[in-house]
């Protein structure tokens, strides 16, 4: 089937199979490899992207759910030579080891912001809940998105 | 602002850190390359039996696929291990756990993989499971490697002085069994890689591997094929822990490579297949007894280690090894007679973890001094600072340390901190049904690869045409930050700022062997071949700009961000000029380094030709608070706080992301990861039966430098890869103790252990 949707400002048309998810469309036929899959079952947040401005874990979603919608991935977001103030701040304040999880980290504390710009770090750890890192022990990643601000 | 050096000291963000942020950061798993095609084993599913036959038919059948490779298609050894070569990659007649692969599909999507395995039969006859240590050394209990005789991996001892007959001297002798469990790595990017075979017979590789250059002989050595037709690359690692040390996704790659020549293959294991085939924390039994005297002197320790190795032995011998070496703790122990058992179970396969062998003894060692304080009525910080390793002591295993020795100023930051001062005030204050308990931990993580297995690096460096200046790394960023400190530390030597500084991740082609990244070794031993290639790098420009600026000495020569300048005239010569003018040969520097072993002979350990003893060691000190609600048993950490000696810090950032991590990861092994198996099949298949840490469940960690010099090292630093996983476990179990007035002597402690041990008698405060 058909499916047009707005991925990172681009108007994309593209033809799916009814089975197949968005993560492997993301990540295989629009070479968007920033959207990690840690798990494919909705346990880790890796495939973390935002959906009208919502976060959605892409290995969950169809791509024929995508259809009609807006889409941004961490590619989107920002890129090494603009960055988004949140991926800024994840690397400034060492919030990134290993990186495997931080898009994923980084679109559901930009999901977080866009609803509540000036989250306590609660707030933080609550809404980072569904996005495990291996790595970090997360104390950098709550940083990072409670200080997003300073500079 | 942009041309400060790149220089080591200051907490400065990692190279790596924006590309990742933004995704920018190309993995092994990114990579998909036109034409290529899916792999996939197909796992016997079975812990143990005979495999009678595999029938492909079906399989090669169908449509898309493109093979279905067994044991009779693999040419070579068919063996893979790294010391003890024991693990097929495709198994023949025997299968020895769940996870064991029995064929090799190849196929045009992932779709048909998946159908096409679902459609390989297999036939296999049952054998009695062993599913635990004592099952695989009943007498009866049938050979889980024929060839071996017996079950037992390795039987080894370690010993010093005469344990027995002191421990008769003794005025107290303590007695005490421990159990730790199996822990999954769980890094968020699942084992993965892609290998082609080109025109001219050589086998590339991109696999997220902690090994690249011993990858190339375990193909070899596997398939029969020579280790310099095997090109092996490993990007940045999605996490590794030990988990990517040794043969996951290689050796299957290769092959179906080999088979398909000219096509390039995928293979990405799902979460589920890497808890089922991937390495593990190695389970352990420890039984221990300790001699003290009155005044709380540690006289001698007894005892008696049972580590489980899963199906096959990957580095199970060295890994009990380093517990082993680390059975008493970092403490003045005249005696001790430690003896272990390695063996072989019908468990997945046990293999290294961050803690290395070290995490499970860990338990025992300060469990068994807290219980010593108990008994003598001393302050716990106390009698481990009476009793902690000086630099000049012998440890356990009776080697000398002539190396940095931080422990006991580690101890005395956690006792002068307000966490520890004020630690009867905080427990009073306890809310209703809750109780509060404050424990602390001590202990230590040999570096290196110790005696027997050379333990060095080469480093590669090259100034471009351009005047950058490029590393080649030969050891994998596995998330630790290695890359980023190693353009650190040439940014310090060759003063140049991050602009000018590229981090080449390991390509077996274009680096130089230089180990795994393991043992936190990592930065130390590259880091000092590093610091040479720098030093002639310097000499070599600073001699070949005098040519350029006609000057008849090179004193006063220096290098500069981005120029050389000659510094009694201030003349300069930008990099660029200088990278232009030398042909590619002069622009490259290599220098290696080797890491010095101890010069004792202890007359001991005879049973490790390799890895024993180490010489150098970090340590730290650990003290966390916790709170145990009475009605559900659940523990709350409350506050945690880690004193850490690893020698100078040379990026503070780095040094707290290794600690807090490894916390992180300790706590897990503490309180939650239990890696669940059944008659040898696993029970925790996948994020939501396994769980690790997320956000909500433990307090930042407050981490504190304890700056040791260590002379041997990169600019004094020494390793803290390892050390700060080995803390959390047993600082916990004091801390519930401390709480429930009962002993912890297992984890994973669980609510329901808790409220059990709440309800024992013992526990009536
Ligand atoms: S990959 Fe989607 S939640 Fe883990
Ligand atoms: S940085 Fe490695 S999983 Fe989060």
């Amino acid at each position: 089937m058909i499916i047009r949707f707005c991925i990172n400002g681009r108007d994309t048309e593209l033809d799916v199979r009814g089975d197949e998810r968005a993560v492997d469309i993301l990540r295989e036929r629009l070479g968007l490899t920033g959207t990690k899959e840690g798990c494919g079952t909705g346990e880790c947040g890796a495939c973390a992207i935002l959906v009208d401005g919502r976060a959605r874990l892409s290995c969950l979603t169809l791509a024929a759910q995508l259809d009609g919608r807006d889409l941004t991935t961490i590619e989107g977001l920002g890129s090494p030579e603009a960055p988004h103030p949140l991926q800024q701040s994840f690397a400034e304040r060492g919030a990134v080891q290993c990186g495997f999880c931080t898009p994923g980290m980084v679109v559901a504390a930009a999901d977080l912001l866009a609803r509540d710009p000036h989250p306590g770090r609660e707030a933080i750890r609550e809404a980072l809940s569904g996005n495990l890192c291996r790595c970090t022990g997360y104390s950098r990643i709550l940083d990072a998105v409670h200080k997003v601000d300073e500079r | 602002m942009q041309h400060e050096p790149y220089d080591i000291g200051p907490a400065r963000p990692r190279l790596d850190a924006l590309a990742k942020a933004c995704g920018a950061e190309l993995f092994s798993a990114d990579s998909y390359p036109p034409g290529l095609l899916w792999a996939g084993a197909r796992r016997c599913g079975v812990p143990h039996g005979i495999l009678r036959g595999v029938d492909a038919a079906a399989a090669r059948a169908l449509p898309g696929v493109h093979a279905v490779l067994t044991r009779e298609d693999v040419p070579g050894s068919n063996r893979q291990g790294i010391v003890h070569k024991d693990m097929p990659v495709l198994c023949g007649t025997r299968v020895r756990h769940c996870g064991d692969p029995v064929a090799l599909v190849v196929a045009e999507s992932r779709d048909i993989l998946r159908q096409a395995l679902a459609l390989v039969r297999v036939d296999i006859e049952p054998l009695p499971v062993l599913a635990d240590i004592d099952a695989a050394l009943a007498p009866d209990a049938p050979l889980i490697h024929e060839a071996d005789g017996s079950n037992v991996l390795l039987a080894a001892e370690i010993r010093k002085g005469d344990a027995e007959e002191a421990l008769a001297q003794c005025d107290v002798v303590l007695e005490e069994t421990f159990f730790t469990p199996s822990q999954a790595h769980a890094f968020l990017e699942t084992e993965n890689g892609l290998a082609c075979l080109d025109e001219d017979g050589v086998l590339h590789l991109t696999v997220s591997t902690q090994a690249p250059f011993r990858d190339r002989f375990e193909i070899g050595h596997a398939l029969g094929l020579a280790p310099w037709k095997i090109r092996v690359h490993s990007p940045f690692l999605g996490g590794g822990f030990g988990g990517k040390d040794g043969a996951t996704v290689q050796c299957l790659l290769a092959l179906a490579a080999l088979r398909l020549p000219g096509r390039t293959i995928k293979m990405w294991w799902d979460r589920e297949e890497s808890f089922l085939a991937g390495y593990k924390r190695h389970a352990a039994r420890m039984h221990y007894r300790l001699g003290a005297m009155h005044d709380g002197t540690l006289k001698s320790v007894v005892c008696r280690l049972w580590y489980d190795s899963g199906a096959y032995a990957h580095l199970g011998g060295e890994i009990m090894e380093l517990g082993m070496e680390h059975a008493a703790g970092p403490y003045r122990v005249e005696h001790m007679d430690c003896r272990g058992l390695c063996v072989y179970t019908n468990n997945p396969v046990a293999g290294a973890f961050r803690g290395f062998g070290v995490a499970q003894v860990s338990l025992a060692f300060e469990g068994m001094m807290d219980r010593l304080a108990g008994r003598l009525g001393r302050d716990p910080l106390d009698l481990r600072r009476q009793n902690a390793l000086r630099r000049g002591d012998r440890n356990c295993a009776g080697v000398t340390l002539t190396s940095s020795v931080g422990l006991d100023e580690c101890l005395r930051r956690v006792r002068d901190h307000e966490l520890w001062t004020t630690r009867h005030t905080w427990k009073k204050a306890a809310p209703p049904f809750t109780r509060r308990g404050v424990g602390i931990a001590a202990v230590f993580n040999g570096m290196g690869y110790g005696r027997g297995l050379a333990d060095n690096a080469i480093a590669k460096i090259e100034l471009t045409p351009d005047g950058r200046f490029v590393i080649y790394s030969g050891v994998p960023d596995m998330g630790q930050g290695n890359a980023s400190t190693f353009a650190q530390i040439a940014g310090e030597m060759l003063c140049q700022d991050a602009g000018r500084l590229e981090v080449v991740q390991p390509d077996t082609e274009r680096a130089h062997p230089s180990g795994s990244a393991s043992a936190g070794r990592t930065t130390y031993t590259f880091g000092q071949a590093l610091i040479k290639a720098c030093e002639l790098m310097t000499a070599k420009l600073v001699r070949r700009a005098a040519l350029a600026l006609m000057i008849d000495e090179p004193g006063g020569i220096t290098l500069v961000p981005g120029a050389v300048r000659h510094l009694p005239t201030g003349k300069e010569l930008p990099l660029a000029a200088m990278g232009a003018m030398l042909p590619r040969d002069d622009r490259v520097c290599v220098a290696e380094y080797l890491m010095p072993v101890s010069r004792e002979v202890p007359d001991t350990g005879r049973d490790f030709p390799l890895g024993f003893p180490h010489l150098i060691f970090p340590f730290a000190a650990h003290l966390v608070r916790v709170e145990v609600d009475e009605l559900t048993g659940l523990v709350r950490v409350c506050d945690y706080l880690a004193a850490t000696d690893g020698g100078r810090v040379l990026n503070p950032q780095n040094f707290h992301q290794q600690i807090e991590g490894a916390v992180a990861q300790g706590l897990g092994f503490a309180l939650m990861e239990g890696f669940g198996t059944e008659n040898a099949r696993i029970t925790t298949p996948d994020l939501s039966t396994y769980l690790i840490p997320t956000s909500l469940d433990f307090p930042d960690t407050q981490s504190v430098a304890v700056e040791t010099l260590e002379h041997s090292g990169p600019f004094g630093m020494k390793g803290v890869g390892e050390v700060g996983l080995n803390g959390p476990l047993p600082a916990v179990a004091s801390a519930l103790s401390d709480a429930l007035g009962a002993r912890i002597d297992r984890a994973p402690v669980t609510p329901a252990m808790i409220l059990e041990l709440l309800a024992s008698r013992g526990a009536q405060a």
